[in-house]
């Protein structure tokens, strides 16, 4: 007892556990840089995306697949949708990371959980991209 | 004192309650890892000066009511930081708060709740396991770092100098900031505020040298890119100190790379 007691003391940092070495790695910085400035482009983007859409002219009324050619058919709005799809895809990735990174308790279901989310993005990063490159306004007649 | 063992269990009426002292009842989550497999509320009645701490009515439970109450407590003045507790859900040295402070509107009856600090294990009653807590402060490596030879008399820094980092060396270490940031909370490997608080303390020291090595540390997934700024720790710190400032300006030093 006192033995190991004597011992117990001669120790450093009883029970603490080890703390991993920093990787030296600015990815977290630079994805909280990220989160700032894609949220400041964000309300310009989405507000003014939501103002044309449901305000503007009649509205919602007036959206139909010629108004959606019409638009895309400017390169000016090809790059807004783009930059919007994009950053709030990467935005809203960003966000949900952090929160799995919070609050998932043990390390598988953190992997897969993130998994799914980065497939997710993925896929409709992938998708929208490819709708508005390659958008054709002609209804081929079948 | 009290040798004599008898079946009726000691009351607050064994507590001396002084002229102009009112009843409060303190409610506190108590927890016996020998006999509890949960945390539970107990109830007790006590006298309370309206100049009395919450720290004295916890001091009269234990020696009149009920000695097995376990909560730290060292100097009870302000200064050690042993005896933070969530008192009424907020996280305050118990030393500091007065009763005065929390007494209800006039007629109704006052109660204190108090908890342990939450996100450290509880070892027992008020009173939890501050190692985890204390391995971030350490890795932080808070302690003067200098490189190259030893200057042949003392290390001149202007009052300018000091005044950079005055804030943070107020930290006592009592754990208030840290056990009440929520990502804390789900993340015990985070730092937590009160270890960058100890590292902006040197990071922003003219004299020290080694900021590069701690911002390195803080730059990492655990450090301070977790902070979500909810000034819970800047709400929380008995000392007054801006934990959320603090932390921004370590963020702002990483980000342009300058301190």
């Amino acid at each position: 007892m006192t033995a190991s007691h004597s011992e117990t003391l001669t120790l450093d940092k009883p029970r603490s556990p080890r703390r991993p070495a920093a990787r030296r790695s600015n990815f977290e910085l630079y994805s909280w840089l990220f989160m700032r400035l894609s949220g400041l482009a964000l309300v310009v983007l989405v507000l003014g995306h939501l103002f044309i859409m449901t305000i503007l002219d009649d509205g919602v009324q007036r959206i139909n697949f010629a108004f959606v050619a019409g638009r895309w058919a400017s390169p000016f709005w090809q790059f807004w949708d783009l930059s919007m799809l994009w950053l709030a895809q990467l935005h809203g990735g960003n966000g949900l990371r952090t929160i799995i990174d919070d609050y998932a308790r043990k390390d598988t279901t953190r992997f897969w959980l993130k998994i799914l989310l980065y497939v997710s993005m993925a896929i409709i990063l992938v998708l929208g991209t490819m709708v508005i490159f390659t958008f054709d306004p002609n209804i081929p007649v079948t | 004192m009290t040798a004599v063992m008898d079946n009726t269990a000691p009351t607050s009426a064994e507590i001396p309650a002084p002229d102009g002292s009112v009843t409060v009842t303190v409610k506190i989550l108590r927890f016996n890892p020998e006999v509890d497999s949960e945390p539970h509320w107990e109830s007790y009645d006590v006298p309370a000066l309206p100049t009395d701490r919450v720290l004295n009515l916890l001091i009269n439970i234990k020696g009149y009511v009920d000695g097995t109450l376990s909560f730290r407590r060292s100097c009870a003045h302000g200064i050690c930081g042993s005896d933070a507790m969530q008192i009424n859900g907020i996280n305050r040295l118990a030393c500091k708060v007065l009763v005065k402070d929390l007494l209800a509107k006039k007629g109704k009856p006052t109660t204190i709740s108090v908890a342990p600090i939450k996100g450290l294990p509880v070892m027992k009653d008020l009173y939890v396991d501050m190692e985890p807590f204390f391995e971030a402060f350490r890795a932080v490596k808070p302690f003067l770092i200098t490189y190259g030879n030893e200057p042949t008399n003392e290390r001149i820094q202007s009052p300018a100098d000091r005044e950079r980092f005055d804030d943070t060396t107020k930290c006592i270490l009592c754990a208030c900031c840290t056990t009440s940031c929520p990502v804390f909370w789900s993340d015990g490997s985070y730092f937590g505020p009160a270890a960058i608080v100890n590292a902006h303390r040197f990071i922003f020291d003219s004299r020290d040298e080694g900021a590069e090595e701690r911002l390195d540390i803080l730059n990492d997934a655990e450090g301070v890119w977790r902070c979500r700024t909810t000034f819970n720790c800047t709400d929380a710190c008995p000392r007054g100190i801006q934990v959320t400032k603090a932390i921004q300006e370590v963020k702002r030093a990483l980000l342009f790379k300058r301190v």
